[in-house]
């Protein structure tokens, strides 16, 4: 990896990486050409940044785990539907969806109250299903790619069919409380009032894990450990107990997310989880493995393209986002944001 | 040793095994004649169908240490191409051959594509990369119902030959205390075994061939490899595009026998688990673990889930004994939630324990433990 600055040149700043921000720009402007409808155009644009958010909060973990211990969790996707599925019980009839009870509530503050609840739990929940996951399923194969994948694959059936056994195989109806449903006119665009929702809380996500790992001491040794754990370790950190808190937090993020999908797609299958890994995969190999800003770039990317074709040829949606990795594979093999640490 | 050049002087290795091994091959050439009745050679036909595919990905898993979840992609790209090559040709042996070729030069050019996209820059990505490709085909898959029947799949005859009104003797052949028409249902079946057995012997020849060591040399230090000189990652793709075309000879065959192709048959993810899961438990890294592991599986699998629901009978009884009385509502919870598990529907939940513990504890499998 160039651009290590060297003792003896003089150091120099390197210039900031702009372009997958303007391919970004890029793919949003072309997009606006092909469909000439500038309502359209918006709606879509609001709609995949809200899911390239969503996305980006259940990614952010993952990458992490991987480049802090090199683990690859297949298992991912449980966090994800654990998520939705607590949440459905939050909101559900037994929960807050009882009625009186603040989802059904006239006044819009107690409604969102009763949402943001239902998030807080889904995240303690999952964050403490991650934690048996990294002592039961991962800890025991770390080191080992090839069965890390297998067992993480393993478990992941495993917990998804438990599942089932709890909430049952049905599709489980996860109701939007009367605030968020509906959308904001603006001028001919309609934009989804949960779509903005899910954008500000992703937003809050961003900046609260930009701020954690650039301004405190544990972001620093996370982001130390990414880049060379065995220095971090001779240092005299405790990078295994790094690597628990870290993984522990993916797996609550990978909840709130599975929450906020849930509530998206407003219908909720034990399949969830497995079908939002699939673009969570394509996600964190197109960022770089490791990297939080890349897989930021790249769930943005994938959010847009999957809306955008998903209103243009609705039958190759999925196929437009592997294409869309094979591109930006082939001009950055190693992802958006390489890390140095790459073994 | 006397040299056992048609195994390529790679032999069991070991008595129990190689006793195992030859049980498993002969009941299965002779289970027409062995086993009555019409599930037994069903059974039969998918062990074989699944020796082929399992086979091959070990290949892959075991020789290569390369996690690939596009197995049944390719598995479900082979019994396509004879399934809407029957229908739209209609049965012939020319459409059979026609459909196989053009499947086999999908595969190729699939795996050598994702191969090298994915490969070339680290082999985790392969995993991840063949995930999404096989989930984005089995979407496509549904969708084109014009040429693939949809979720409903395609039903299709074969030719004449293969049919069970076909006779080849006028005599029904002895069995076990049955007789069996000689009918072509049965010619079908011993083509099938013998094709499985001649592909698994080529496939065999490859992991003991040169190419073969290099690919166990990949597996065993990458880098090492690289160092020593060898492409790694043109290695790798070859192992890739070799498995990816005997999984879609496999699907031809499975769609040959079945007279029938649809997405849960050949593409769905299950069927991806249901293979890790043989080549695990036969062993990986063996090859003669796909004959074992294929067998010990499909018995389970289709008469051990009876058992299980009967095991799961008797405590449905006493929950329904139990709801109308006033017994503890935690304890009738508790117990509704056990007969949900033990129920047949959440077989899937059982395999998975299975697969990570033998992950776990038997990394080597049974050829392993057994050599």
């Amino acid at each position: 990896m160039a651009l290590q600055p060297d003792a003896l040149m003089p150091s120099h700043r390197v210039p900031p990486d702009i372009a997958p921000w303007l391919l970004i720009a890029a793919l949003a402007a072309g997009a606006f050409f092909v469909m000439a409808s500038p309502s359209t155009w918006l709606t879509l644009t609001i709609a995949g940044l809200a899911m390239g958010l969503m996305l980006f909060i259940i990614a952010s973990g993952l990458t992490l785990v991987f480049g802090l211990m090199d683990v690859l969790n297949f298992g991912h996707g449980v966090f994800i539907a654990t998520g939705a599925f607590v949440a459905t019980t939050v909101l559900g009839p037994a929960g807050f969806g009882a009625p009186g009870s603040w989802l059904l509530a006239p006044e819009p503050a107690l409604q969102i109250l009763a949402v943001l609840a239902a998030m807080v739990l889904a995240m303690v929940l999952t964050g403490a299903l991650g934690f048996l996951f990294e002592r039961v399923i991962v800890r025991p194969v770390y080191g080992q790619h090839l069965k890390q994948i297998l067992i993480t694959m393993g478990g992941m059936i495993v917990v998804e069919e438990l599942i089932k056994s709890i909430w049952g195989a049905q599709a489980i109806a996860l109701p939007l409380p009367e605030c968020l449903r509906g959308v904001y006119l603006l001028g001919d665009a309609a934009i989804e009032r949960f779509r903005l929702f899910a954008v500000l809380i992703g937003l809050g996500v961003l900046l609260a894990l930009s701020q954690l790992l650039s301004r405190t001491k544990i972001g620093l040794l996370v982001r130390a450990g990414v880049q060379d754990r065995e220095m971090v370790e001779s240092l005299g950190y405790p990078v295994r107990r790094l690597f628990v808190a870290v993984f522990v937090a993916g797996s609550a993020l990978a909840g709130l997310g599975g929450a906020l999908w849930g509530l998206y797609q407003q219908t909720i299958t034990a399949q969830i989880g497995a079908q939002v890994n699939v673009l969570i995969f394509i996600v964190i190999i197109m960022g770089g493995l490791g990297s939080v800003t890349g897989s930021l770039l790249a769930a943005l990317l994938v959010g847009l393209m999957a809306n955008y074709t998903g209103f243009l040829a609705p039958k190759i949606a999925l196929f437009s986002n592997i294409g869309l990795m094979v591109a930006v594979l082939s001009w950055r093999p190693q992802g958006l944001r390489a890390l140095a640490s790459s073994r | 040793m006397r040299k056992l050049a048609f195994l390529s002087n790679d032999p069991p290795k070991s008595r129990l095994l190689a006793a195992l091994l030859a049980a498993v091959v002969a009941a299965l050439a002779l289970a027409p004649l062995l086993f009555p009745g019409a599930k037994a050679l069903a059974v039969a036909a998918k062990i074989l169908v699944f020796v082929l595919l399992v086979a091959s990905y070990d290949l892959l898993l075991g020789y290569t240490g390369i996690v690939s979840f596009a197995h049944t992609m390719f598995f479900g790209i082979g019994a396509y191409g004879i399934a809407i090559a029957c229908t739209v040709l209609g049965p012939s042996w020319s459409a059979i051959g026609l459909g196989l070729m053009a499947a086999l030069t999908t595969s190729a050019l699939l795996a050598l594509l994702i191969g090298l996209l994915s490969l070339r820059v680290r082999a985790i990505f392969f995993a991840m990369v063949t995930l999404a490709v096989a989930s984005a085909t089995q979407t496509l898959a549904s969708q084109l119902s014009a040429w693939t029947g949809g979720e409903d799949g395609l039903n299709f005859r074969v030719p004449i030959e293969l049919s069970a009104g076909y006779r080849w003797l006028e005599t029904p052949l002895p069995g076990l205390g049955f007789s069996v028409p000689a009918d072509g249902r049965l010619l079908a079946y011993w083509g099938l075994f013998a094709v499985v057995s001649a592909s698994f012997l080529i496939l065999l020849r490859v992991v003991n061939s040169p190419f073969g060591r290099v690919l166990q040399a990949i597996r065993e230090n990458a880098f090492r490899a690289e160092a020593i000189g060898f492409r790694t990652t043109l290695y790798r793709t070859q192992a890739v595009v070799i498995a990816a075309l005997f999984a879609t000879l496999a699907g031809a065959l499975l769609a040959l026998w079945l007279r029938y192709n649809g997405p849960d048959t050949s593409l769905s993810f299950e069927l991806m688990l249901d293979i890790l899961l043989m080549v695990v438990i036969g062993g990986m890294g063996t090859m003669y673990g796909a004959w074992l592991g294929s067998a010990l599986f499909l018995l389970a699998q289709n008469y051990l889930q009876t058992a299980l629901a009967s095991l799961g009978q008797p405590l449905a009884d006493l929950v329904g004994l139990l709801v109308g009385s006033d017994a503890n509502r935690i304890l009738v919870g508790v117990l509704s939630w056990s007969v949900e598990l033990l129920s047949p529907q959440r077989w899937l939940l059982w395999l998975g324990i299975l697969f990570v513990l033998s992950v776990y504890y038997f990394p080597s499998g049974i050829v392993g433990r057994l050599r």
